[in-house]
C-alpha cells in the first residue's frame, strides 16, 4: 500500500508523457500535401497580361523545376523573393503561379524586385491552386524530370530552408 | 495523542484538505471553462444567450469599423462570419486579414467582446485561428504574417 | 572562426559531461577517491568551456556575424548594442545556451563551495549534474546548434521581436533560468541522497542554501516578468495566468514548500521522504516549463515561434530525467521513513500545511494550465481556462496559508500550544481588523473581499514585526539577529507587503477609456489629465507617436505622462510603450492609442493602486533570501547556535 503511493508519481509522470505526445503530434503548421508522389495536376495558365503561354504543365516534363504560388498582395512573398532571384540565377528553373492578383499590381512587384521566373501562369479565379491543394501563400513545389511533385514547402523559403532542405532534394533529383 | 491518533489526525485533515480544494477546483472549472468555437461551428450550432465564448479566425479585410474607442469587426473562417463588438484598445498587432481570438458572449446576434487577443510575435498565429481555418477549409499559413 | 572555436569548446564540453557523469558515480561506489575527485574537476572544466561557448556566441552577436544563422536570423546592425547582447540569450538557440551555462555553473559552484560536503555525496550530486548538462548539451549540439552557419551571409540581419528590446526583459531570461535551473542543483542533490540511500540532518542543511539561492532568482526572475508585462504590455495588468507565466509560477511554489519542508527534514528528522520528492518535483516543474514555452503545445500571448521536434526531444529529456529520478524515489523512497514525531498543533504541523497548501495549489494551477491540453487530446473540444479559474482556485487557498504564516513562527517544535500562540499576537490581530474594517469604511467601492485582502496582509506584517521584536526583545538584540533569521523576517514581511499590494491593484484599479482630442481634459483619481499634443519622432531604430498629458491635481502641476506607439524599422512591428508615474499610493498609467481620424486619439488611463508595492515586496523577499545567503551559519555544516534555532 504504501509502496504504491511511492509509484504514484512515476505513473502521473506517464501519462503527462503520453498527452505530451500526443499533444506534440498535433502540431497545426505540419501539413502533408496529397499530391506527393503524384503527377502535377493538368492545366494552362495565361501569362500575366492575358495572353496565352503562361504556364502550362506540359512544361515540367524532362527537367527538375520549381514551382512558386505567389502573389503581389502576400508580404511574405516579398520576403522570399530574394532567394528566388538568388536560385533562379543558378540555373534552377522556377515557375511561377500568380495567385489572385491584379495584373497591374504583379507586374510592378516583378518590375521592383525582378523577375526569377522563366514562366508565369495567371491562376487569377484560383482554381489551379486549388488543384495543386495550396493552403497558404507562398508556397513552392518541387517537381522531377516526369513532373512529379517530390516536395512542398508552405510558407516563405528561408534561406536556412534552401540550403538544408530543397536545395539538397533539388540536386539529388537533378542526379536521378 | 497518541502517535496513532496524531497520524490519523493528520491524515484526516490532508483528506479535509483535499476534498475542499478538489470542491474548489471543480466549481471553478464549472464556471471558467471558455470554449473555443469557430465561425463555422457557431453557425451550424445554437448557443447559449449568455454562454462565455471564444472565437477564432480572421479578421475580414475592410470590416473594421472604429467609433471612438468602440470598435466593430468581422471575424471569419472565410466560409462563415460572425460580427464583433469591443470596447476598448485593440492589441498592437490587430489587423485586417490576420488571425484574431476574442473573448465574449453573444448579445442581439452580435458577439461582444471582452477581451481580444493578438500575439507577441508576428509570425507567430495562435493555433485555435489555424485550427478554424482548417476545419473551414481556408487554411493559409502565411495570413499569420 | 571564433564560432568554430565556440562550438569545438561545446563538444568538448559534451565530452566533459560524460565522464563528470559515469565516473565519479562509479569512484562513489567503490569508495574510490580518485575517480571521486574527477567530479570537482570535471564541474569546473566543463564549466570554463560552455563559458567559452558561450563568450564566442556573444562575441558573434556583438559583432554582428550574420554568416551565422542565429544571428542572421536575430539580430541586426541597427539594434542597440545592448540589445545586441540581450540578443544571445533572446532566441531558441541562445537561450538553451545559456541553460547549459548556468546549469554549469552551478554546478561548479557545488564543486567550489561544497568543501565540507561528504565526499561520496559531492561526487554523487556533480555526477547527476553533469548528466543534465549532458542531456541539454547534446540537445543544443545535435537540433538547436547556435554556431550553424550559412552558406553565405545575409548582408543585414532579421532583427528582435521589437517587444523583446527591453531592458526589462533583456535580463528577464538570465534571472529566471538562474532559478530555474538552480532547482538542478537541489534535483541533484535529491537523487545523490537517493542513490546513497541516506537523508540525514547534513543533507538537509546543504539542500537549504541552493533552494534558497534558486528561489531567489526565481523569485527576481518573475517579478521582472511580471514588472515589463504591466508596463510593456499597456494593458495595466501584471499577471494574466498564462500558461507561461504560470510554467514560472509552478516550480516557485514547489521551491517554496521545498524550503520550508528542508527545515523540518534538518531539525526533527521528519518529512524526508517528502522533501527529496519536492526536489525532484521542483525542477521537473521547471523543465516542464522549459517544455511548455518552447515546444508550442499551449497557447500563449508569450508564445513563440516554435519547433515541434525540438518539443519532442525536450519531452524525451524531461520524462528520462524526472523518469529516473521517480523510479529510484520508488526504490529507496519507502527507507527514507523519518523519526520525527510531532503533534498536529506545532511548528511542524505549521509547516506540514504549508508544504501542503503550496503543493495543492502547484497542483491546482498545473492541471488549470494542462487541461486545455488534455481536452484535445482526448478530442473534448477546444477550451481555455481563463484567469477567473486560477483566480477563484488560487486565492482562497492562499488565505488559510497566510493566516497560519503569521502564527507559524511563534509555535515551538514538536508540541504547541496554539491558543498561546495565537493570544501573543492580539496586537496583531487588532491592527489587521483596523485596517481592514478601515480600509472598508474609507474606500467606498471597497468589496469586503479585497477589505480581507488588505486586514490579512496587516496581520501577516503585524505578526511578523511581532514576531522579530519577541525574538530580539531590545533594540541591541535586533541587530544581534543572525542574518539567517532575518532572512525569514524579511520574506515574510516581503509576502504582506506584496498581497497588499496585489489585493489593492486588483480591487480598487481605476481604468478609464475614451477618444480625446489635443486641448481636452479629463479626469482620474483626483488628477486632471490634459491632452496637450502628439507629435510624431524618431528613434535609433523605430518611428513613433507621443502624446503629451499635463497631470495636474488640485490645480498644481504634477508631472507630464508621455505614452508612445512606436513602430520599428524592422518588420514593421508596432508596440506600445505606456507612460508611468509611480507613487507610494498607485500608479499613474497612461497608454495613447490610434487616431480615430477625427482628430481624436483613443486614450487609456489608469490609476492602478499600491502596484509598487508588489515590485517592493517581491525586492524585499529576495532580499530576505540574500542576506540569510550571506550567513555563514546558512553554509555551515556544524549544528546551528540557539538563536538561529529558534529563528530558523
Amino acid at each position: 500500500m504504501r509502496r504504491l503511493l511511492y509509484l504514484l508519481p512515476i505513473a502521473l509522470l506517464a501519462a503527462l508523457g503520453i498527452a505530451f505526445t500526443v499533444g506534440l503530434g498535433r502540431d497545426p503548421q505540419k501539413l502533408p500535401s496529397v499530391l506527393l508522389g503524384k503527377p502535377a495536376p493538368s492545366f494552362a495558365l495565361p501569362s500575366i497580361d492575358g495572353s496565352a503561354g503562361g504556364f502550362a504543365s506540359t512544361e515540367l516534363k524532362g527537367k527538375v523545376s520549381l514551382i512558386n504560388v505567389w502573389a503581389s498582395w502576400c508580404p511574405p512573398c516579398r520576403v522570399e523573393h530574394p532567394i528566388l532571384m538568388d536560385i533562379a540565377k543558378s540555373g534552377i528553373p522556377i515557375y511561377g503561379i500568380n495567385y489572385k492578383d491584379k495584373p497591374e499590381d504583379a507586374t510592378r512587384f516583378l518590375a521592383n524586385l525582378g523577375n526569377p521566373y522563366v514562366g508565369i501562369g495567371a491562376d487569377r479565379d484560383g482554381k489551379v491552386a486549388i488543384d495543386f491543394g495550396v493552403y497558404g501563400y507562398p508556397e513552392t513545389f518541387i517537381t522531377d524530370r516526369d513532373g512529379i511533385i517530390r516536395y512542398k514547402h508552405v510558407g516563405p523559403i528561408n534561406k536556412l530552408d534552401w540550403e538544408r532542405t530543397l536545395a539538397p532534394i533539388v540536386q539529388e533529383l537533378m542526379r536521378k | 495523542m497518541k502517535p496513532k491518533h496524531q497520524r490519523l489526525a493528520l491524515l484526516g485533515l490532508g483528506a479535509l484538505g483535499l476534498a475542499g480544494a478538489a470542491a474548489l477546483v471543480l466549481t471553478a472549472f464549472e464556471d471558467n471553462l471558455v470554449f473555443f468555437q469557430t465561425p463555422t461551428e457557431l453557425a451550424t450550432k445554437s448557443v447559449a444567450p449568455n454562454q462565455r465564448l471564444r472565437i477564432g479566425g480572421l479578421v475580414q479585410e475592410g470590416s473594421l469599423v472604429k467609433q471612438g474607442s468602440d470598435v466593430r469587426f468581422v471575424v471569419t473562417d472565410l466560409s462563415h462570419s460572425i460580427p464583433v463588438t469591443y470596447r476598448g484598445l485593440l492589441p498592437d498587432l490587430f489587423r485586417e486579414g490576420q488571425g484574431v481570438v476574442a473573448e465574449g458572449r453573444f448579445q442581439d446576434g452580435t458577439f461582444a467582446a471582452s477581451e481580444v487577443l493578438a500575439k507577441h510575435d508576428e509570425n507567430y498565429m495562435p493555433p485555435e485561428v489555424v485550427e478554424a481555418l482548417k476545419k473551414s477549409g481556408e487554411w493559409q499559413r502565411t495570413t499569420g504574417k | 572562426m571564433i564560432a568554430e572555436f565556440g562550438h569545438f569548446a561545446l563538444t568538448l564540453a559534451l565530452a566533459v559531461a560524460v565522464v563528470q557523469s559515469t565516473l565519479p558515480l562509479i569512484g562513489a561506489a567503490r569508495g574510490d577517491a580518485g575517480l571521486m575527485a574527477l567530479a570537482p574537476a570535471g564541474a569546473m572544466a566543463q564549466f570554463g568551456l560552455v563559458a567559452l561557448a558561450f563568450g564566442a556566441l556573444m562575441h558573434a552577436y556583438i559583432v554582428s556575424d550574420f554568416s551565422l544563422a542565429a544571428v542572421a536570423q536575430n539580430s541586426h546592425t541597427a539594434k542597440p548594442m545592448l540589445y545586441k547582447i540581450a540578443g544571445t540569450w533572446g532566441n531558441h538557440e541562445g537561450s538553451m545556451l545559456l541553460w547549459a551555462l548556468i546549469l554549469a555553473l552551478y554546478g561548479a559552484a557545488v564543486a567550489a563551495f561544497g568543501g565540507n560536503l561528504r565526499d561520496t555525496l559531492k561526487a554523487r550530486v556533480i555526477a547527476v549534474q553533469g548528466a543534465i548538462g549532458f542531456g541539454i548539451l547534446a540537445f543544443i549540439l545535435f537540433t538547436s546548434n547556435p554556431f550553424a552557419r550559412l552558406e553565405s551571409a545575409p548582408f543585414d540581419g532579421q532583427s528582435l521581436n521589437p517587444l523583446l528590446q527591453d531592458p526589462g526583459l533583456a535580463f528577464h531570461p538570465p534571472l529566471l533560468y538562474l532559478g530555474y535551473v538552480g532547482l538542478s542543483t537541489t534535483f541533484s542533490f535529491a537523487v545523490a541522497a537517493l542513490i546513497e540511500g541516506k537523508v540525514d540532518a547534513a543533507w538537509a542543511r546543504w539542500v537549504r542554501p541552493w533552494t534558497l539561492a534558486a528561489w531567489g532568482f526565481l523569485t527576481a526572475g518573475i517579478t521582472l516578468g511580471s514588472w515589463w508585462a504591466y508596463y510593456e504590455l499597456g494593458w495595466g495588468g501584471w499577471w494574466f495566468w498564462d500558461p507561461v507565466e504560470n510554467a514560472s509560477f509552478m516550480p516557485w511554489l514547489a521551491a517554496t514548500a521545498l524550503l520550508h519542508s528542508a527545515i523540518v527534514a534538518e531539525k526533527r528528522d521528519a518529512l524526508k521522504a517528502w522533501t527529496v520528492f519536492l526536489a525532484i518535483v521542483a525542477f521537473a516543474l521547471s523543465l516542464l516549463g522549459t517544455f511548455l514555452v518552447r515546444s508550442g503545445v499551449l497557447t500563449s500571448v508569450h508564445a513563440f515561434a516554435s519547433d515541434p521536434t525540438r518539443g519532442v526531444y525536450i519531452l524525451l529529456f524531461l520524462v528520462v530525467t524526472v523518469g529516473a529520478a521517480f523510479v529510484l524515489f520508488a526504490w529507496r523512497g519507502p527507507t527514507l521513513a523519518g523519526t520525527g514525531r510531532f503533534d498536529p498543533v506545532s511548528r511542524e504541523g505549521a509547516l506540514l500545511i504549508n508544504n501542503f497548501g503550496l503543493t495543492v495549489a502547484a497542483a491546482s494551477i498545473l492541471l488549470g494550465t494542462l487541461y486545455p491540453l488534455f481536452l484535445d487530446v482526448l478530442g473534448a473540444g477546444k477550451v481555455s481556462v481563463g484567469a477567473p479559474y486560477f483566480q477563484r482556485v488560487f486565492i482562497p487557498m492562499m488565505v488559510p496559508m497566510l493566516l497560519i504564516m503569521a502564527v507559524a513562527p511563534m509555535l515551538s517544535w514538536r508540541s504547541a500550544n496554539a491558543g498561546r500562540a495565537v493570544a501573543s499576537l492580539k496586537w496583531a490581530g487588532v491592527i489587521a481588523f483596523a485596517v481592514g474594517f478601515g480600509v472598508w469604511l474609507s474606500i467606498d467601492r471597497a468589496s469586503a473581499l479585497a477589505s480581507f485582502g488588505m486586514a490579512l496582509a496587516a496581520w501577516v506584517f503585524a505578526a511578523t514585526v511581532y514576531e522579530l521584536a519577541t525574538r530580539s526583545r531590545t533594540w541591541r538584540g535586533l541587530l544581534r539577529q543572525p542574518r539567517v533569521s532575518w532572512g525569514m523576517t524579511l520574506a515574510h514581511a516581503g509576502i504582506a507587503i506584496a498581497v497588499a499590494g496585489m489585493t489593492a491593484s486588483s480591487a480598487w484599479k481605476v481604468e478609464d477609456i475614451r477618444v480625446m482630442k489635443p486641448g481636452e481634459t479629463t479626469e482620474i483619481s483626483g488628477y486632471q489629465i490634459t491632452f496637450t499634443n502628439v507629435v510624431d519622432l524618431r528613434g535609433p531604430n523605430y518611428t513613433a507617436m507621443r502624446g503629451t498629458f499635463e497631470v495636474r491635481s488640485g490645480g498644481a502641476a504634477v508631472t507630464t505622462l508621455q505614452p508612445e506607439k512606436r513602430i520599428y524599422d524592422v518588420g514593421r512591428m508596432p508596440t506600445t510603450e505606456a507612460a508611468i508615474r509611480p507613487t507610494v499610493l498607485g500608479d499613474l498609467y497612461a497608454v495613447i492609442g490610434d487616431p480615430d481620424g477625427q482628430g481624436g486619439y483613443v486614450v487609456r488611463l489608469y490609476f492602478n493602486p499600491l502596484v509598487a508595492w508588489m515590485w517592493t515586496g517581491a525586492l524585499i523577499m529576495v532580499l530576505g533570501a540574500g542576506l540569510s545567503l550571506s550567513d555563514r551559519r546558512a553554509r555551515a555544516t556544524r549544528p546551528l547556535d540557539a538563536s538561529a534555532q529558534a529563528a530558523a
